[in-house]
């Protein structure tokens, strides 16, 4: 007997490497978000998250070639919002990533992404997948968190 | 919603008046337009309005620094008007809020630059 692990399934798609995919797929995870329950602040900061991970994914990962996808998949269990965003780029090395707090980098004009979606949501994972490509799970959960 | 800027003056300070999302493409791009042309022109004392700015990501974030220390560099002043609780929230948590010289009214910002 399979295990149900009670997550359904609210999307599921690959996008070309545009910013109006970004768009789109923002988009769809506001629609999420607000269909799951989480209040207007939540919503925007989810958003806010989701649209850094995926500007990352175009611009630093597909680097706009718009032969490479970004996979976005949308799963809700329970009280738990997870967005799983996957790109085909190089990849990175997280602990490389200058800290933008650093007093060194405060002025700097980009690099803020990255602290932001862990600011932004309750838990945030960065791996490597093969054969190329990063992916980013983003978790959020409704109710009160730090 | 994209982004709208329009520029007026008020005594010897510009102030430029944004609406919509300042957000990496469009957004982002007019900003730094905007300001880009204002300092070639000579202008000193900027007063950048966002209480009609409902989304800024990182990408707008990073134009306003750079416009605060692009204006610096050419002696000028950039300063900011009318945060709407989600940007100051975003200003105070990548740690730039007590970088920039915000203000809450405008007549006050105005009287600032003197």
């Amino acid at each position: 007997m399979a295990l149900d692990t009670g997550a359904s399934e609210i999307h599921d798609r690959h996008y070309p490497s545009t910013l109006e995919s970004v768009d789109l797929a923002e988009a769809e995870i506001l629609k999420a978000a607000e269909k799951a329950g989480f209040d207007e602040d939540d919503q925007h900061r989810i958003s806010m998250a989701a649209r850094e991970c995926l500007v990352n994914a175009v611009v630093h990962g597909n680097r706009y070639n718009r032969r490479k996808k970004v996979h976005v998949h949308i799963s809700l269990s329970g009280t738990r919002l997870t967005i799983r965003i996957t790109d085909e780029g190089e990849g990175f090395e997280v602990q490389e990533v200058p800290d933008p707090l650093n007093d060194t980098n405060i002025l700097r004009h980009s690099g803020r992404g990255l602290f932001l979606m862990g600011a932004f949501m309750d838990d945030m994972k960065v791996r490597k997948v093969e054969p190329a490509g990063t992916e980013v799970t983003l978790v959020k959960e409704i109710g009160p968190h730090p | 919603m994209s982004v709208k800027l329009s520029t007026r003056q008020v005594g010897d300070v510009t102030v430029i008046d944004v609406s919509g999302r300042i957000t990496l493409g469009e957004g982002s791009s007019a900003l730094r337009d905007a300001l880009r042309e204002l300092t070639a022109k000579g202008n000193k004392k900027i007063l950048l309005n966002l209480s009609d700015v409902s989304y800024i990501d990182s990408s707008g974030i990073g134009e306003l620094v750079s416009g605060f220390t692009s204006v610096a560099n050419q002696g000028g002043t950039l300063k900011l008007l009318g945060l709407t609780k989600r940007v100051k929230d975003l200003l105070q948590i990548t740690k730039l809020y007590t970088v920039f010289d915000v203000h809450e009214e405008e007549a006050h910002a105005v009287r600032s630059f003197a």
